[in-house]
Parts: C-alpha cells; sequence; structure tokens
C-alpha cells in the first residue's frame, strides 16, 4: 500500500580521503516523503539524479501531502512532497518545532475526472460535481446519464489531492462554504484503489492527477458552470488556464535548501527534470 | 551446576513475566496518548455519527459500528464453514485425507492479508457487485468475506483439537447406544467439546476484529452509519482501517492524533473483553467435561 521505495543510489564509498564537499558528503542520504500522486514522479527523478550524482541516496516514500507535511514538522525528512499548499495551522507546527517550511513549486497536475469507459456521460461542470460528491445527486440520471446509483471515489483525507478537491470542486471555491463529501463516499488508500474500481465499476466516479489517468478509464470534460466550455485536462490546457481544477505540485524543505539539497532542487527545475514531470503525465513548468 | 539452575530459570521467569509488563506498558502508552481526547472534543462529538478529522468531526460511532457489522458478518460465514470442517477433518476423512488437510489449513493462515485485500480488492469484489447487483463491490460484506477466510484457520486449528480432545469412549458410549454416526457426532462429541469451539469461536472474532490491511483494501472505507436492514452489502469503515489511514499523517500530539490512540483503547478494550470471556469458557468449561466423562 505504501508505495516505499528506497533508492540505493550505487553509492560506492570511493575515496574515503577525499574531503566531502559540505552538505553532499560521500554517502549522504536524502530522506523524501509525501504526496502520492508524486511518488512515481519524485522516484522518477530521484533515479535520473542519482545517475548523475552517484555517491548521493535519495530515499522515497508516499503516504500523501499531510504524511510528508507531519514528517517535516517533525523533523524526520529533508524534503516534503506535496500535492496542496500547506496549511497556516502546520506552518505553526513547524515554528513552533523550530522549523521554517520553505515551498518550491516543482511542476504542474490537473485533477481529471474519471468513470467508467461504458458511461456515457462526456461532460460536468463544477456545480454539478459538487452536487455529485455532496450527495444531492445520488443517480446519474442526474447529469443526464443512465439510471444508475453514483459510486463516489475518493482519495484518503490524508491525501492533498483530497484537500484540493474539497477546496475547489466540493466547496466550489467559495469562501465560508462548509460542504463535505457525502458520507457515503469510498476513500480509497490509495490511486491504484481508484483506478481499479473505476475500471471495473461501471457506477463509479473518481478523481485523480491526470499523471495517473491509465487509458482505460474514461476522463469526462469539466466547465467552470453552465453555458461555459467544457474542457479536456491536458498538459496544453493546465497551461493556459483554461482546465478548471488544475493545482501546483510543491516540495517543501526545511528552511532555505543547502548543499545537496539545493542542488537536487535545481535540477528538479532544469529542463532534464522537467523532461520527466513531462514524460509521466504531469505538466512542466514553463 | 546450581548457579547454570538458577540462571536458566531467572530467565525464563523473565521472558515469562515480560509478556504481562509489555501489556500493561503497551496500554499504559495507549493511555497516555489517547487519553485526553476523551476530555478535550465533547462526548456529543467522539460519539457522533460524522467522522471527518479535517473539519474536526470526530464522531467514532460509524467506525465503532463499521467494525462489528464487517466482524459479525465474518463470524456468521466462518462459523460453519470452520466448524464442518473441523468436524469433517477429524470425524468423517479418512486418515490420508486428514495428513494433508490438516497442514494446508495452517498454511492458509500464513497468507498476508495484503495479499488477501489485492484479491478481495480485484477479484472479490467485482464478483460481489455483480452477483448482489450493489452499487459497489466495496462492501462490509466483502470485508467479512476477507476475513471469514482469515479466520478460518484459527476456528479450525481451535474447534479440531477440541474435538480430538473427547475421549473415544465418548463416541463408543454413544455408538453402542444404536446412536448413527451423525447422532453421535451432533449429540455427543460437539457438546463435550462445547468449550473448546466456543474459544475457536473467540479467537476467531479476534483475529477478525483486529485485522486492518485486507478489510481497508475491499471495505470501502466509507464511514456511514449502517442503519439499514442491508447495511452489509453497502460500504463501511472500521476502527483499525481508520487508524491505519490516518495515523501517518497526523501531527504528533494533535486532538486527530490522541483520537486515534483513543480509538485503539476502544479496540484495546474490546480484544479484551472477548480474550476475557474466552478464558472465562475455559475455566469453567474444563471441570464439566471430566464431571460428564464420570457420569
Amino acid at each position: 500500500m505504501l508505495l516505499l521505495a528506497t533508492l540505493a543510489a550505487c553509492g560506492r564509498q570511493q575515496g574515503e580521503a577525499e574531503t566531502p564537499e559540505p552538505g553532499a558528503g560521500v554517502g549522504a542520504t536524502l530522506e523524501n516523503k509525501g504526496s502520492d500522486t508524486m511518488v512515481n514522479l519524485a522516484l522518477a527523478w530521484a533515479e535520473a539524479y542519482s545517475q548523475i550524482q552517484t555517491d548521493l541516496q535519495i530515499a522515497v516514500t508516499g503516504g500523501g501531502s499531510g504524511t510528508g507535511i507531519a514528517a517535516l514538522i517533525n523533523g524526520t525528512v529533508d524534503m516534503a512532497n506535496a500535492s496542496r499548499q500547506i496549511k497556516p495551522e502546520e506552518v505553526e507546527q513547524a515554528r513552533a518545532n523550530g522549523i521554517e517550511p520553505v515551498q518550491h513549486t516543482v511542476a504542474g497536475d490537473a485533477i481529471a475526472i474519471v468513470v467508467h469507459p461504458s458511461n456515457p456521460v462526456d461532460g460536468l461542470t463544477i456545480p454539478q460535481l459538487a452536487d455529485i460528491y455532496t450527495g444531492r445527486i445520488s443517480n446519474w440520471s442526474g447529469v443526464g446519464g443512465e439510471d444508475r446509483p453514483i459510486v463516489l471515489l475518493s482519495r484518503e483525507s490524508n491525501s492533498g489531492t483530497h484537500v484540493f478537491f474539497l477546496e475547489n470542486v466540493v466547496r466550489q471555491g467559495l469562501e465560508g462554504n462548509d460542504a463535505l463529501f457525502s458520507p457515503n463516499t469510498l476513500l480509497m488508500p490509495s490511486s491504484e484503489g481508484i483506478s481499479a474500481e473505476v475500471r471495473q465499476n461501471p457506477n463509479a466516479i473518481g478523481y485523480d492527477g491526470l499523471g495517473y489517468v491509465t487509458a482505460d478509464q474514461k476522463v469526462v470534460d469539466v466547465a467552470l458552470g453552465e453555458g461555459r466550455p467544457y474542457i479536456m485536462p491536458s498538459v496544453e490546457t493546465v497551461r493556459d488556464e483554461t482546465y478548471p481544477i488544475a493545482r501546483g505540485l510543491y516540495i517543501y524543505t526545511a528552511g532555505e535548501p543547502q548543499g545537496a539539497v539545493q542542488a537536487y532542487l535545481d535540477w528538479i527545475l532544469s529542463p532534464e527534470g522537467q523532461a520527466i514531470v513531462q514524460e509521466l503525465g504531469f505538466v512542466p513548468l514553463q | 551446576m546450581r548457579n547454570r539452575e538458577f540462571v536458566v530459570e531467572t530467565v525464563i521467569r523473565v521472558a515469562g513475566f515480560s509478556a504481562i509488563f509489555f501489556v500493561i506498558l503497551i496500554f499504559l502508552f495507549l493511555m497516555r496518548e489517547g487519553a485526553p481526547a476523551f476530555w478535550e472534543i465533547s462526548p456529543d462529538n467522539f460519539f457522533g455519527e460524522r467522522w471527518y478529522p479535517n473539519e474536526d468531526l470526530f464522531g467514532t460511532l460509524p467506525l465503532i459500528m463499521g467494525s462489528l457489522l464487517v466482524t459479525l458478518g465474518a463470524v456468521v460465514i466462518a462459523l460453519p464453514l470452520g466448524l464442518a470442517t473441523a468436524i469433517f477433518i477429524r470425524e468423517l476423512a479418512p486418515d490420508w485425507l486428514r495428513e494433508i488437510l490438516k497442514p494446508l489449513v495452517e498454511i492458509l493462515a500464513g497468507i498476508p492479508s495484503v495479499v488477501l485485500g489485492f484479491l478481495g480488492m480485484v477479484a472479490v469484489s467485482p464478483l460481489v457487485r455483480e452477483w448482489l447487483n450493489v452499487p459497489t463491490g466495496l462492501t462490509a460484506f466483502t470485508g467479512s468475506l476477507m476475513l471469514a477466510y482469515m479466520s478460518l484457520p484459527t476456528i479450525i486449528s481451535v474447534a479440531d483439537d477440541a474435538i480430538d480432545a473427547v475421549p473415544k469412549a465418548h463416541r463408543d458410549g454413544a455408538l453402542a447406544l444404536g446412536a448413527t454416526h451423525w447422532q453421535t457426532i451432533w449429540r455427543v462429541v460437539l457438546p463435550a467439546a462445547r468449550s473448546g469451539v466456543i474459544i475457536a469461536v473467540m479467537l476467531g472474532i479476534g483475529r477478525a476484529i483486529g485485522e486492518t490491511m485486507a478489510v481497508m483494501m475491499v471495505t470501502g472505507n466509507a464511514a456511514r452509519i449502517p442503519s439499514e436492514w442491508n447495511a452489509l452489502f453497502f460500504p463501511a469503515r472500521t476502527m483499525t482501517a481508520t487508524i491505519a489511514a490516518e495515523m501517518g499523517e497526523v501531527a504528533q500530539g494533535s486532538t486527530h492524533y490522541q483520537v486515534l490512540f483513543a480509538i485503539g483503547i476502544l479496540l484495546f478494550v474490546v480484544t479484551f473483553v472477548i480474550n476475557a470471556i474466552a478464558s472465562i469458557v475455559v475455566i469453567r468449561g474444563g471441570p464439566r467435561r471430566g464431571g460428564r466423562l464420570m457420569g
């Protein structure tokens, strides 16, 4: 479940006598934890980077954005991956522990709405999605589909995708709107849980990062509201800001990054690092 | 020589007491981390109907009822199956078949729950949805099926031992009085093995209520109150799955963290009660069996 993959970048302890660079010493290890949306991306980065920096080990773990930020607050990781921005309470907690979280935007992402391939519904508006996920619409016929019950799928509440979806879709980005997910929402512990259910259940609707959508799920176009254009999530529609549910992907560090961490972040933002972003179906920064 | 004796005895004694010591330590730790939740949030909230910790809604009622629902379902499925298997292995199967079945049942117990969970998610839940015609196959019932499968080895092994412990004289007596094979099993052997069978069920329940991974993967984890008569065929969220899914996320010492430990306390109490009942049954059941042997 927990996508735990430790990348041991062939840390051959060559040249013990050489003085190691400060912060990027021989056999140094970076702990990188957080967003499950970003875990494959973080792994791909770590893998590619280990080809360049052979004596640096980067340990990548998933668990959710909240998990990564909690680990940063507790001082157990060097970098926390998050698919949502850090909350003010979390910043306070971090400061109480003497840690100043610094945000680095490393990629862009769209939240795709996915349904079973046989589902005839092609487009949904944000208000419709809000009604579906709060339980006001519980049958597909309510949004122009077949007469079937709607099965709501969501990521667990520690997922950044979940929090982003709550704020921007369920609450439609409105201040003071305290709508909640319907209690009937199935909270899946992983992206794979969502795609497995969407693939085989014609009643299901789910959401996930664009990079996790496989060909055997149907992506629904999304419109801001009635009468507005229905937009397909893609690199282009995220870039030109026409797709309504897009977001940044972040890495948080404890204080301004130094040494190995800084070198790694610089590399991630370089064309080489951003090429990997594109490869994995996310949206590279310009 | 005497010295060595002393050392060995001490080591064994320490090992024996350490079990008690660790249980007490675990309980104290649970209390220290979880008890503040009981006075920091109102009982209305704690036993409320909505579990959504992101918004400080800590209603544990759906979780408790979810756990009970899934566990009860598992017992209802596993008890007849397990008992029947135990009876077959001990009373009906020829020797060679018994020699094969016994170890196979024990291998069942060794299947990791995450494997069963994955199997449940990709193979069992679609079947549940199609056969029962329910909106989704990720239901409490699917969880019960997986749990039943997981507690079967426990139930079978313990029940099998209990049946094996019934003296041969009982069977001979019954058969000599003209009872059929089935009457002997149903009227004589099973009642004599009753206490052992009850322990088997209790251990099965203990196994089921504490199981996490498989349940988390197949029950859908929707924290809803199972209020309908057919709630078993809708998604549910158990206490264990909640702890597992959310413990990694919380900041240490936050209310959410304490509530998760408080749920741990509830679970601890439930398993403790189950084990206590099982022990009482053993103590009371022991002499009675002996008494019947005399009569």
